[in-house]
């Protein structure tokens, strides 16, 4: 079939070529419309948004916009659509898949600016925030209401609540309390074409197809967001943690399948292995038994009654799982200590080690036992280190591969390490990304775990907000020419897709 | 490829290449609700049974056909339930129909939507390929999340083949309290109930008495029993109470005027419309029985910051769905087409033209 004959956009079968776009132009019309102040070109000015969170993939744009307001971006985006110019959205630029690496040749929209609490309604437990808005900063403002914004990505404290939206983020507390997609009510926008939309709205549903969850994890990829309206959740009175010790990983993998098996829906669960307890046990002193295989963090929260029937169901369930230790925080403060191992999980790595990777890959829960002993053979096999945390209650992983990109083939075997972990995701029935995004890190992933035709499906998607393929283009879904290219093909019933492309 | 799904697939498309319209129905339980369509009835019942439920995963995939008793009975026996407590009317009811509908029961301002519960879907869309999106997995962030595009489409999309759902453990226990109030003074105590943790896990309001449940653990409902007062229900007056709520088998869903379902932000104001009215989920579900004009219903519902469904009692003059903004009609025709380019899935089912 060919492209028009299925209805897909060109961009669908390859990466559109913008190197025609003249730089000028575009400065001379993005001039028009924004102040100097909001419109950067130079390229040392340029520097800073040259990467996100994910900093081996560096690109400089053409241009920053820094618009202070949605009419700037609304402006900025016509300007860009009349000259047929990537618009590239980025939040904090925490974000560690590159969703937000600048296009060569495309304008980077930075929501920075946009990065006030419109209102906050105490009563109707909602909050009417800028992209820009830091996820912690949410929480802080409703803290005095005895209310918090759940989702609680481990950037919360620099991440924008724009850039959660597009990446759909989660947190430790997702299992309970949900991902963003379950705490954000209303997303308004401006999409290629200038216009505002608005999908969702302060009611619990909306008419229509669920375009709010479409919105989610669209990487910036459908439309531009200029406000959000969050859900606020009321504090829980109390929360303690349990933090179980064990001498074998896989026993660890199966006490997370035994409390969850027990009816019970902890606030959190998190898995450190040894190396990872390590790590951060020389960095923030939680006091982590060391000589633990692995560990379980188990928080419990809601009123003291709750709280106490919990918590004892949880030791009792964690002892007869195997543990070897079970601790459970006696105050506030033990408790933090117990999250702060985990938290500077990611920091702890970057201390020990001059780069690393994140992956992000999600499992069944019963599987995790298994992926970890995979991982421990591909140490051997590629040489390099790996520390593993894990939201275990999610059964999403964050291996984290330390190399040093400066030293021989680090960077390459790496990557092909973190790319074994996802094809194992995969083929144990997961996925390539809980929470992470695809970014430009995981695209040639996704012709694993999708078929042509599922990804035929996602450019129609995108075509329907975006028919020139204009917003961030390049990232999040492969076209079938990479695809060919990647070379891991997703093959149903033995059958190799599309034997007239030429393979590389 | 089993062989009910090759039998579809070839049915899609010869439809497709004929533009014949399809009628996507599993046990018709909601046949009542949406536009009207036409089409040759597409039953999706042959397609049942049970895929994989692994309860410590907190998932089960099961075939669109399976009736809606079915699967629930299923989860019973280890312990779980559906946590967005769908409603059923009519015993034939099946998963597809659940999801396709999008219909919510009294858990819904607590626990989540049908939406916030599907994690991945098989569907056949308009062309008659196989799709796969989500999976089994708590998080999942690859690509568009194609699978709650499904919920709520009325079957516009495609056809579902199976759904791959989170699924919760049944609360310990429960306990639902009845207070006298106006309508008033139940809006400003669901919302105030609502800002506290509370394990309250539904709400209702009508004539002049309002109940609400709490679930979870039995010391925590306990202690918010207390905290809460008013009158305890029995237990097996409780249940056949919500079960009768869900099901709209309650005195007020009888009579013959059209019932609207206004969905509005929990702290708006009264409706002040006429008719008779019911409130759930905290106030944010309010139901109302009443011969009042079209446009005064979804003018004060929109007012108020949200829509108005015809959920009962439609007639052809009337759209059942509030209208779109016009930019996203748009993307809605756009998506439709991209779906489903030869329109045979359901027309009109939700929107005129879709």
């Amino acid at each position: 079939m060919t492209a028009e004959a299925a209805m897909l956009p060109e961009n669908a079968v390859k990466d559109a070529d913008f190197s025609a776009i003249d730089k000028a132009r575009v400065i001379e019309a993005l001039s028009r419309v924004l102040p100097k102040t909001c419109l950067m070109h130079v390229d040392e000015d340029l520097r800073p948004y040259e990467c996100d969170g994910l900093s081996v993939y560096r690109q400089l744009p053409l241009a920053v916009a820094l618009p202070h307001t949605e009419a700037q971006v609304a402006a900025v985006i016509a300007a860009c659509r009349a000259l047929g110019v990537p618009v590239v959205a980025r939040g904090a630029g925490t974000g560690l898949s590159g969703g937000a690496l600048p296009h060569a040749h495309g304008v980077l929209l930075s929501l920075a600016r946009l990065n006030r609490i419109v209102s906050l309604d105490p009563v109707a437990r909602t909050a009417v925030v800028q992209p820009g808005v830091r996820n912690l900063a949410i929480s802080e403002a409703a803290a005095p209401h005895g209310l918090y914004y759940a989702p609680d990505p481990s950037s919360q404290i620099a991440c924008s609540i724009g850039g959660n939206v597009a990446e759909n983020a989660g947190g430790v507390h997702c299992l309970k309390y949900g991902l963003t997609v379950h705490n954000v009510l209303r997303v308004r926008g401006v999409t290629i074409d200038g216009e505002i939309v608005e999908v969702g709205n302060a009611a619990l549903d909306a008419p229509g197809y669920d375009l709010l969850a479409l919105m989610h994890g669209s990487e910036g990829m459908l439309a531009v967001i200029t406000e959000i309206t969050v859900k606020l959740t009321p504090k829980p009175q109390l929360a303690q943690c349990v933090l179980a010790a064990f001498d074998d990983v896989v026993k660890a993998g199966e006490a997370v399948a035994s409390v969850i098996a027990a009816g019970i829906i902890p606030a959190g669960l998190e898995m450190m292995d040894q190396p990872a307890t390590a790590a951060v046990e020389e960095f923030v002193h939680a006091g982590y038994p060391l000589d633990a295989k692995a560990i379980l963090l188990c928080e419990s929260d809601g009123t003291p009654e709750e709280v106490a029937e919990e918590v004892g169901r949880v030791c009792e369930v964690l002892s007869a799982a195997g543990a070897t230790e079970v601790r459970v925080s006696q105050t506030e403060e033990e408790r933090l200590r117990f999250w702060a191992g985990r938290k500077a999980a990611f920091p702890a790595a970057g201390r020990i080690s001059a780069d690393y990777f994140c992956m992000d890959g999600t499992i069944p829960r019963r599987r995790l036992g298994e992926m970890l002993l995979a991982i421990q053979a591909m140490e051997r096999k590629y040489q390099l280190r790996c520390i593993n945390v894990f939201h275990a209650g999610d059964g999403n992983l964050h291996p984290l591969i330390l190399f040093d990109a400066n030293v021989g083939d680090e960077l390459a075997r790496a990557e092909a390490f973190g790319g074994e972990i996802l094809e194992l995701s995969v083929s144990l029935g997961g996925t390539i990304t809980g929470e992470h995004g695809v970014g430009v890190e995981k695209v040639g992933h996704m012709c694993a775990q999708f078929s042509d035709l599922e990804r035929n499906t996602f450019f129609r998607v995108k075509a329907a907000f975006d028919p020139d393929g204009l917003l961030n283009p390049g990232k999040a879904v492969p076209t079938l020419n990479r695809c060919a290219e990647f070379g891991h093909m997703h093959v149903k019933g033995g059958q190799l897709p599309h034997p007239d492309i030429e393979r590389f | 490829m089993s062989d009910m799904q090759q039998v579809w697939v070839e049915r899609i498309r010869a439809a497709a290449d004929t533009g014949t319209q399809l009628r996507i129905r599993g046990g018709g339980s909601k046949d009542f609700y949406g536009q009207h369509t036409e089409g040759a009835v597409f039953d999706t019942r042959e397609h049942r049974g049970v895929i994989s439920y692994e309860p410590t995963e907190l998932v089960i995939t099961v075939r669109a056909g399976t009736p809606l008793v079915e699967l629930e009975a299923v989860l019973a026996e280890r312990g779980q339930m559906l946590g967005f407590e769908p409603p059923h009317f009519g015993p034939d009811a099946t998963v597809g129909g659940c999801v396709a509908a999008g219909l919510s029961g009294p858990r819904r301002a607590a626990a989540g939507a049908v939406r916030d519960f599907v994690l991945g879907v098989t569907l056949i869309d308009g062309r008659g390929d196989v799709l796969r999106f989500g999976g089994e997995v708590m998080k999942n962030v690859a690509g568009y999340d194609v699978s709650r595009l499904m919920v709520g489409s009325l079957g516009t999309l495609g056809v579902l083949l199976d759904v791959s759902l989170k699924v919760l453990p049944v609360p310990v226990a429960e306990a639902t309290l009845r207070f006298e109030a106006d309508e008033v003074r139940a809006l400003k105590q669901f919302n105030a109930w609502g800002a506290q943790p509370l394990p309250i896990t539904a709400s209702c309001w009508s004539a002049g008495a309002m109940c609400v449940r709490l679930s979870g653990a039995a010391a925590a409902v306990e202690a918010a029993a207390r905290q809460l007062g008013g009158d305890r229900l029995e237990d097996a007056a409780a249940t056949a109470h919500w079960a009768g709520m869900r099901e709209q088998r309650n005195g007020f869903f009888g009579g013959n005027a059209p019932l609207w379902r206004v969905s509005v932000p929990s702290v708006a104001a009264p409706l002040g419309l006429d008719g008779a009215q019911l409130i759930e989920w905290g106030g944010a579900q309010r139901w109302l029985r009443s011969e009042a004009d079209v446009r005064r219903i979804r003018d004060r519902a929109a007012a108020l910051g949200g829509h108005a469904t015809l959920f009962r009692g439609k007639d052809a003059a009337t759209a059942v769905f509030h209208p779109l903004a016009p930019a996203l009609k748009t993307i809605h025709s756009r998506l439709k087409a991209s779906f489903d380019p030869a329109g045979i899935f359901n027309p009109g089912r939700l929107y005129d033209g879709l």
